[in-house]
């Protein structure tokens, strides 16, 4: 399988890359880790006329803490991610995750940019970017501006990322030192897409659920945010009967396709038990 | 298509070619360097069969294009040998573990092992199975490729190795 012809661009500072996207307009698209869109353009599913390669730019890597944020480039890879005492320490759920992507090869070249700004509601990253509150940094040619990532996405493949616009990094608020985390992923195999997964990030006081949010991966067009079921357990012990009203109220919300993983009732079935599990786990941890 | 000229080096010596900025590098390393050692399986990133170690990465050569290699320093199967032509411990392992069948996804099993093992020279079973789970082997069931692994690992540390009861 040989893609179709393209151009093939390098540039070397974010500038540029905005500039040649601007001016080469649909017919370009930017090169992350090309773990999406290699294999879809191999498929000849994407055949743009151009490649503007996001490789070559210094600056878009790396992670570093910035007063009360940690901000992460966006051509931070998963194994950047995974091999971080930053992330292992203070985002301990994007660690898990992460381990959850794909396989080894993949991580050492799929990022963090490429799996929020793609827009595919398989990606695992973008719920985790909803629980945390994180904010992304575009930069177009009309300058930069920063996005919530709960304002982003707003279909399969389609975000708030207007022509020309690029993901360069994306700052997470730092999390209580004591919250309970966990990332439950059901799949086929490993490398898979999720069939259904939950993100859980809450804090537990006195025994109780003082706070917590609760993300969905693949249970709709776009990453949930589950609200009204992380707001069922808060103020609760997580009794069985907070489990199982939690977990009703987030496969309220889903609306699955029905794909080779399993039809729209099983899918929703399982998102709830995803659910039920992360919710335990997590609080679990929690200190 | 307009051809572009990639330098990088490979097994340790410096290559250069001409190619369309489609090419994929596991094309290149195939059919412009004549390194047939890497194969190609599935093409769609799943079989790992393709692997290569491109400077301290495992990366699949199938979902990468050639021009993206540029510069860089990249080791196939066919520079995993000793200097002396002797079988590298990884090498030793796949043919006294009896760690193939038909051999197929052994150079991308190799690759992915070797850099596996630099990153965690003692890594336990689980996870040794987990880091060549980009890998598919279609024969062995993956016990004797697990058991290659270990052999190896053990035979850089320097300790005996110990075959795990079955």
């Amino acid at each position: 399988m040989i893609p179709g012809p393209f151009s093939y661009h390098r540039p070397a500072s974010v500038a540029d890359a905005v500039k040649l996207l601007s001016k080469l307009g649909d017919e370009a698209r930017p090169l992350a880790g090309g773990h999406s869109l290699v294999p879809m353009m191999k498929l000849r599913l994407a055949t743009p006329e151009h490649l503007v390669d996001l490789h070559g730019i210094a600056g878009l890597k790396g992670i570093r803490r910035d007063g009360n944020k940690i901000v992460i480039g966006a051509m931070t890879t998963q194994h950047e991610l995974l091999a971080s005492d930053v992330i292992k320490t203070s985002l301990p759920i994007l660690h898990e995750t992460a381990l959850l992507i794909a396989d080894p090869q993949v991580r050492y070249r799929g990022t963090l940019g490429g799996n929020v700004a793609n827009g595919d509601p398989g990606n695992d990253m973008p719920a985790l970017m909803l629980v945390l509150g994180a904010v992304y940094r575009l930069e177009g040619p009309g300058g930069g501006r920063d996005i919530a990532a709960s304002e982003f996405y707003q279909g399969a493949y389609f975000t708030a990322l207007e022509p020309g616009e690029i993901l360069t990094s994306i700052s997470i608020p730092a999390v209580a030192a004591a919250h309970g985390y966990a990332y439950e992923k059901l799949k086929r195999k490993v490398g898979d897409y999720a069939t259904a997964a939950a993100a859980v990030v809450l804090t537990m006081a006195g025994g109780k659920v003082a706070t917590c949010a609760i993300g969905l991966t693949n249970l709709h067009e776009t990453p949930l945010l589950a609200t009204d079921a992380a707001n069922a357990v808060i103020g609760t012990s997580l009794d069985a009967a907070t489990l199982k009203k939690a977990a009703a109220a987030a496969v309220a919300i889903m609306s699955p396709a029905a794909d080779a993983r399993g039809p729209v009732e099983y899918r929703k079935h399982v998102g709830g038990i995803m659910v039920t599990r992360a919710l335990q786990r997590a609080a679990a941890r929690a200190s | 298509m307009a051809k572009t000229h990639v330098t990088m080096k490979v097994n340790g010596a410096e290559v250069e070619g001409l190619v369309e900025p489609r090419t994929l590098l596991v094309h290149f390393i195939r059919e412009n360097l004549l390194l047939t050692g890497t194969h190609i399986g599935c093409e769609t990133t799943h079989c790992g069969a393709c692997t290569i170690d491109i400077d301290g990465m495992s990366v699949k050569s199938c979902t990468m294009f050639a021009v993206q290699a540029q510069g860089s320093d990249i080791t196939t199967i066919e520079g995993v040998a000793n200097a002396d032509g002797s079988l590298s411990a990884l090498q030793e392992g796949f043919r006294m573990m009896h760690g193939l069948q038909c051999g197929f996804c052994t150079p991308g099993m190799i690759l992915r092992a070797q850099r596996l093992l630099k990153e965690n020279p003692s890594p336990s079973e689980e996870e040794i199975r987990m880091g060549i789970s980009g890998n598919f082997c279609r024969c062995t069931g993956y016990q004797n490729i697990v058991k290659a692994i270990q052999y190896a690992a053990a035979k850089i540390n320097g300790v005996q190795f110990q075959e795990a009861a079955e």
